[in-house]
């Protein structure tokens, strides 16, 4: 109807080709817009196979000790890694406990496996404040902050989403994927486990790969 | 039906009926996460069971600046945690605040929670009025009360 109506410009005049522009431009925005809310709803690129020799990457950050930690540093071991961040009461702790009761079904072997503990909140998490944190937990967990910019970059490897949700009275939550990464000796991504999975399956499923 | 019996029955119903409304608002197996390190923020859990439809709405706590009603969920991957206004306890249901959904979000705890230790913690209900009740301070991360387990 459009291409009849008399106001329609004839292909190839300034007006034709500034609406089709605009038109491309919507399209595209559009796709733009979804993607993200896509990614945003289901992040699932942080677990699904599609994406999965996206996940890792470089990253630079400093350890509970004060000690400076790249990804080349996780090389060796098989390591655990799970972005949180310490005012979380309720997901976080329910994560760590659940890798620390995962490895201890794992017997010697658990010597293996190092799990990493990186904050999205390095405004508040120190390393002295992530450092009497994970010592509450039965494992060895390397835990990990640094400026913002370095923890985005390390999000982003890991294709982790995370945003600051203030509360009244000027605190704040986190939101933030809940995922345990399973990377191998090499930092490649193996395997993942979510909210859903419980110690004794990630047990099952790290004796597996151990083996 | 002969009319005794039908009396019978009616006065059933009726003493059925006052019984189940004088009966007492009920809070069980309080207990609490110990909290790692100097983490400032901590999480408790209960159940709640009540005879009649009641609301939940507001909690305190002697041992953080702010206790409130918090929500967990989970969009896709992405961990969300929010306040609630309120929670409803319909009539003879237990509601269990469990890791993974809701919570008593302790917030700026004044001191650390340790393993072993309890302490009191109030519910505002609208209708069963203010109910304190003794939380049990269980492992950091504890995925329930341990008392509860041995049952």
């Amino acid at each position: 109807m459009a291409r009849n109506s008399p106001a329609s410009p004839p292909r190839g005049s300034p007006r034709f080709v500034l609406a089709a522009t605009v038109l491309a431009g919507l399209v595209i925005l559009g796709a733009g817009v979804f993607l993200v809310l896509t990614m945003r709803d289901n992040p699932r690129g942080a677990g699904g196979t599609a994406l999965a020799s996206a996940i890792g990457g470089p990253f630079h950050l400093t350890d509970q000790n004060g000690n400076r930690v790249t990804d080349a540093d996780l090389k060796g071991k098989w390591s655990l890694i799970y972005f949180g961040y310490t005012h979380c009461p309720d997901a976080c702790p329910t994560a760590l406990n659940d890798i620390a009761v995962a490895l201890d079904e794992l017997g010697a072997r658990r010597a293996a496996v190092r799990p990493v503990f990186i904050t999205v909140d390095p405004e508040r998490d120190t390393p002295e404040a992530l450092k009497s944190y994970v010592a509450s937990f039965d494992a060895p967990i390397l835990a990990l902050t640094g400026t913002q910019q370095e923890v985005a970059q390390a999000a982003k490897a890991y294709r982790v989403y995370y945003a600051k949700h203030p509360e009244p009275g000027g605190d704040y939550s986190m939101d933030h994927s809940s995922v345990i990464y399973v990377m191998d000796p090499e930092g490649r991504f193996t395997a993942s486990f979510t909210h859903e999975s419980s110690p004794e399956q990630i047990a099952e499923r790290l004796k597996k790969l151990l083996t | 039906m002969s009319m005794k019996f039908l009396a019978f029955a009616t006065g059933l119903l009726v003493t059925g009926g006052v019984l189940a409304q004088t009966g007492q608002l009920e809070v069980d197996n309080a207990w609490a996460r110990a909290t790692p390190g100097k983490a400032e923020n901590g999480a408790a859990y209960l159940t709640i069971l009540s005879p009649t439809a009641d609301r939940l709405v507001s909690v305190s706590t002697p041992v953080a600046r702010n206790a409130e009603l918090h929500m967990m969920t989970m969009k896709g991957m992405v961990m969300e945690m929010r306040p609630l206004a309120g929670l409803d306890i319909p009539a003879g249901h237990p509601v269990s605040l469990k890791p993974g959904g809701e919570h008593i979000m302790l917030e700026g705890l004044y001191e650390p929670l340790h393993e072993g230790q309890s302490f009191l913690l109030t519910l505002n209900f609208e209708k069963a009025g203010p109910q304190a009740v003794t939380v049990t301070v269980e492992k950091p991360g504890a995925a329930g009360p341990a008392r509860a387990a041995q049952h």
